[in-house]
Formats: structure tokens, C-alpha cells, sequence
């Protein structure tokens, strides 16, 4: 199709304006990690006086980031599997059952969505802090009670997006199903579940993401015990020194497997999002 | 069919069974129960019962003294209420002038990550060498951990050693003072322009995705038609990515609204008046001082104001597609 100059004028000036919006706060991450402490310190430079990797092993042992990754990668995937698990049966039976409450169910798990966080933060902290003082569990501080808020808002993005989906697959491969003599779990084990795996993945990337980049729980429920990565990074600027170049080296570290995962299943996700969304 | 309650669902309204005589329940009723017994027990745990507790919690003196011990926290009614509402007193005048902020905060992030985001959808929506990778560069800051991206910012915004004051007065040479970004008025629109950065990529992808579903031939008869390419957004492009406009701003403003990660990680503890939004000032006020009732109550009416603007926004879009 023809395109006419001012089109390609519109989509030229637009694309680089973006990409310049969009990479240079990268580009500051990715050049001011390989500076020495001295160039972070002074005035900004776009390129380092001399291009180092020490930020890159240093970066460990300022603070125990080895210990915050793992706790990260912890949390963030037992939110993430505990969420999908449940979703998946919740989900099966809003899209394919009518039952009395099944509106009264998904209106509620639609709602929290709008909740703000902070709402459930402060109750959570409270009742966590008493059941501690009472029955003698310890949820503040530990990676049980941090998957349990992490929940709050995986879980409901997980039962509203998987619920799209399966509507999405026609309800011909359920009968087909049980013609062959599958009962209502075996349809959605064998035949349901392969075909939503597109939907699975993006809402399995979703969950993960927000969990692995979440601050405002990990803020408030994290001691030293079970501190994640979103907190972690925030310890290098109380040291002594603020060590630029390590913050940028870690967020660069912490990034790299999140953004290659999204931006490999991105298709999966947004696939998965507009099923979800556009009804 | 074993199961005679497990009639497939669809679009199509529900068919009008209420007034038939009843029937003895057929065998598999509980199935769905006992599919949804797990995410209810869930819901419950992690959303219905400390919002409740929210709201007792509002009613009460909950203060440090009490939060280990909270069955011996004296009953204060709507005095938490009536101290975050009086604008003339200090509580309630800090949390009007945090709500204004939030409120311009959010006109103007999710109204100019829309219109960015729609630009770049519209300007990839035809295939161009380098396509795919542009697409994804796009993506890159949503794709971040949301407090790495604010993290590089913040960085880039420090007053001495920062890339944007280095950019405006040594690179481009503007004389004057190197101003704080993070620190005093300032602070606002770093905030702004941190959190559109993070948002914009996501309307890009929703409103990609709307455009992908737009067939060809309508533009191509409309530019038979002798339309201009402006015009052919207007009248096509526009209407037919409503649906997920819809869902999209409702989203986008919920998100913005409760934003609390990107003052959080940009200003620390510090929090600047003007970069001082609702949820980020509710955290402050719960846990500086360590009165949670007067927080519990604040956080209900921050829900309150969002439920009230959902359900304002919900039905006129829904009255508009009816008279359509």
C-alpha cells in the first residue's frame, strides 16, 4: 500500500523519539555500571573513564545480594505456581459451570483487582503481627508470609485472565472429551490445559514479574531474614558511600533474566491479555 | 451428559430457569464447588478478611501501643474519619494536598501514555524494516522490574552526578543552576515523567494488539474513499479499538492512581510535597508514625473515591454502547 510523506514523517519522528525516551535510561544503567566509583561519583559522564567490571563482582559483597536473589526467586515463583494451581481449577469452573454464587465470586475477584494495595497492607501486617503474638507462627519476616500477601494480587489477575481464556476454547473439545470417555477433570487435564498453554504461560510471566518486582509488601513484611531483591537494592545507597555503579550493575543483573523471559513469551502474553481483557 | 448443571456457558443470556419446577439435584451439583473450594478458602484469607478488618481497624485508636496487642484497642467511632476529612486541621489539609497531586499526577500520566502509546502502535501498524525490533525495544521498560527502571531515574536525576542535569546544562550548555529534581517542586514532574515511561509500552502493547485486529480492507476502501490518513484514524481506527480503550484506561488510571512503587523507590523516605501521591502518603502516615486506624481509614476512602470513579466510569461507557 502507498504511504504517503506525511505518514512516513509522523512514523519516523515518532519512533525516534520513543526509542530515544525508552533506551537512554538503559543506556545510563548499562555504561554507569562498567564506571569505577570515581565516575559515578563526579560529574555524569556518558561513557566511563575506563570501562571496569569490578562493579559486577563487588556488587555481592556490599550487600548479600546472593541471599536477596534467591529469596527473590522463592517467593516470587511459589507465588506464582500457588496462584496458577488454584486459578486454574477456579477459572474452569466459572467458564464452563453455572452454579449459584458463581457472580458473587467473580464480581469479587474483579473488584480486588481496583483494590488499592495499601488497603490490604496494614490489615495483612496487623494480622500477621498478632497471629505471631498469639499462636506463635511468625509470618512478618518470613518467605510464608510474604507468598500470602504476594498473593493478593496475583491471584485474582490469575483467575480473571485464565477465566478469559478458556472461555476463548470452544466447549465442542469438552465434549469431544467426554465422548471419549474423559470425566469433567480429565477434559480439563487433557484437553482444556494444552490448549490454554498460551494463556498459562502469559499469566505464569505475568505473576512472576510483578512478584519479583514488587516493593510495597516486600517493604513492610521483609527483615533480614527473607529480604528480596526490590528492597535489597535500595540497601546500597545507605552505605557510606552510594555506590552508583553497583546499584546499576545489580538492577542490570536482576533485570536480564525477567526481560528475556517477557520479551521471548511476549507474543504468549499479549495473546493471552487481550483474550482476557477484550470480552 | 452425567452432569445436567454443567451446561456450557456463553454469551448469550442466561436461560430464564429460575421460575422452572425443582428439579432433584443431579449427580457431579458440587463439582464446581468443590473446583473453586481452594481459590474461595484464598479469597477469603488474603482479600475478604483484612479488608473487613480494614474496617474495623478505621473505627479504633490503633496505635504503637496496641499493634501487638489490638482486642485492647479503644473504640474512637468515626474520629478517624472526621481527623483525615477536616481540611483545616494538619492530618486532613496533607492528605487533600496529597489527593490534588495524585489526581493531576494521574490525568496526566495515563493521558500521555495513552496518546504515546497509541502513536507508536499507529506508526508500527504498518510492516517497515526493523519492525519487529523496534516492537520490542518498546517493551523493554515494562518488562523491567519496576524498581530497577525508577532506580536507573533516580540516578539519572541526582542534582551533581546525574545524566539529565549534565544533558541540560553542560551538553546543551544552558546557563543557571543545576536544579534538585528529587527534592522541592521539581520533584512532581520527575515523578510524572518516571512513571509515564514505565506505563506508556503497556498501552502500546493492549492498543497494538487492537490494531493487529482491524482488517486491511477498511482502510484500504476508505482510502478509496480519498481518506487522509489522520481522518482514517478518527473514523476507523478509533471506533474499532473502543473495546479495548475501555478496559484499558480503567486500568491504566487504577494502576496510576495506587501508585506506590515509583515515589517509593524515587524518594525513598524523603518524600517531597509535591511528589507525595495517595498510597506513598498512607504508607508514610501508617508507618512513621505508627497510627494504622488513622491509616485503615484513610485507606478506605482512597477505596471509596476508586470504586465511586469505576462505577461513574463503567456505566456511562455502558449507557454509550447501548445507545449505539
Amino acid at each position: 500500500m502507498h504511504e504517503t510523506t506525511p505518514a512516513k514523517v509522523f512514523r519516523i519522528v515518532v519512533v525516534a523519539v520513543l526509542t530515544v525516551f525508552t533506551v537512554v535510561p538503559v543506556y545510563v544503567m548499562i555504561t554507569s555500571a562498567m564506571k569505577p566509583l570515581s565516575d559515578v561519583q563526579g560529574a555524569f559522564t556518558w561513557w566511563p573513564s575506563t570501562v571496569t567490571f569490578a562493579p559486577f563482582v563487588d556488587m555481592w559483597k556490599t550487600v548479600p545480594l546472593a541471599s536477596y536473589f534467591v529469596n527473590s526467586v522463592i517467593v516470587a515463583g511459589a507465588a506464582t505456581i500457588l496462584s496458577l494451581i488454584i486459578a486454574v481449577f477456579a477459572s474452569f469452573a466459572i467458564s464452563r459451570y453455572r452454579f449459584l454464587g458463581r457472580s458473587v465470586f467473580s464480581t469479587t475477584v474483579l473488584s480486588t483487582q481496583m483494590f488499592p494495595g495499601v488497603l490490604f497492607l496494614l490489615p495483612l501486617f496487623l494480622i500477621f503481627v498478632n497471629i505471631n503474638s498469639t499462636v506463635g507462627i511468625q509470618l512478618v519476616g518470613t518467605r510464608l508470609g510474604l507468598v500470602i500477601t504476594y498473593l493478593t494480587f496475583s491471584l485474582p489477575f490469575s483467575i480473571w485472565m485464565l477465566a478469559g481464556y478458556f472461555d476463548g476454547i470452544p466447549r465442542e473439545l469438552d465434549e469431544a472429551a467426554k465422548v471419549d470417555g474423559c470425566g469433567p477433570m480429565g477434559a480439563l487435564m487433557r484437553v482444556v490445559l494444552p490448549a490454554a498453554r498460551p494463556g498459562l504461560i502469559a499469566v505464569a510471566i505475568y505473576s512472576f514479574m510483578t512478584s519479583w518486582g514488587e516493593v510495597l509488601f516486600a517493604s513492610v513484611m521483609t527483615t533480614d531474614a527473607n529480604r528480596t531483591l526490590a528492597v535489597g537494592l535500595q540497601l546500597y545507597s545507605t552505605q557510606t558511600n552510594v555506590y552508583w555503579n553497583q546499584i546499576m550493575a545489580a538492577s542490570l543483573v536482576v533485570s536480564v533474566p525477567v526481560v528475556i523471559g517477557f520479551l521471548l513469551l511476549q507474543r504468549n502474553f499479549v495473546a493471552g491479555l487481550t483474550a482476557g481483557a477484550v470480552k | 451428559m452425567t452432569a445436567a448443571t454443567a451446561t456450557p456457558t456463553s454469551n448469550k443470556p442466561a436461560t430464564p430457569g429460575a421460575k422452572k419446577p425443582r428439579r432433584p439435584r443431579p449427580s457431579g451439583w458440587w463439582l464446581p464447588y468443590a473446583l473453586l473450594a481452594p481459590a474461595v478458602v484464598f479469597e477469603l484469607v488474603i482479600h475478604v478478611i483484612p479488608m473487613f478488618t480494614g474496617i474495623w481497624m478505621s473505627f479504633l485508636k490503633l496505635t504503637k501501643a496496641f499493634i501487638a496487642n489490638w482486642g485492647k484497642a479503644p473504640v474512637t467511632g468515626i474520629k478517624n474519619y472526621s481527623v483525615a476529612l477536616d481540611f483545616n486541621g494538619a492530618v486532613g489539609a496533607a492528605l487533600l494536598q496529597s489527593f490534588l497531586i495524585t489526581c493531576a499526577f494521574t490525568v496526566l500520566v495515563v493521558g500521555i501514555s495513552w496518546i504515546l502509546g497509541m502513536a507508536a502502535a499507529v506508526a508500527l501498524q504498518k510492516e517497515f524494516w526493523g519492525r519487529g525490533f523496534i516492537r520490542t525495544l518498546f517493551l523493554v521498560p515494562y518488562a523491567l522490574p519496576m524498581y530497577a527502571g525508577i532506580i536507573a531515574w533516580k540516578f539519572m536525576l541526582q542534582k551533581d552526578t546525574g545524566a539529565v542535569n549534565h544533558f541540560i546544562f553542560d551538553n546543551l550548555g544552558i546557563g543557571g543552576d543545576k536544579p534538585f529534581w528529587l527534592i522541592g517542586n521539581n520533584a512532581f514532574a520527575a515523578v510524572v515523567v518516571v512513571a509515564i515511561w514505565r506505563l506508556w509500552p503497556f498501552a502500546f502493547l493492549m492498543l497494538m494488539a487492537g490494531l493487529q485486529s482491524i482488517p486491511h480492507d477498511v482502510y484500504e476502501a476508505s482510502a478509496v474513499d480519498g481518506a487522509k490518513p489522520f481522518r482514517q484514524w478518527r473514523s476507523i481506527t478509533l471506533p474499532m479499538v473502543r473495546p479495548v480503550n475501555m478496559v484499558l484506561i480503567l486500568v491504566m488510571f487504577l494502576w496510576t492512581f495506587n501508585d506506590f512503587n515509583t515515589p517509593f523507590v524515587l524518594f525513598g523516605n524523603a518524600q517531597p510535597p509535591a511528589g507525595d501521591l495517595i498510597s506513598f502518603h498512607i504508607y508514610n502516615a501508617s508507618f512513621l508514625t505508627w497510627n494504622f486506624g488513622s491509616g485503615a481509614a484513610m485507606s478506605v476512602l482512597l477505596l471509596l473515591f476508586l470504586l465511586l470513579v469505576s462505577g461513574i466510569y463503567l456505566s456511562v461507557l455502558n449507557r454509550r454502547s447501548h445507545r449505539a
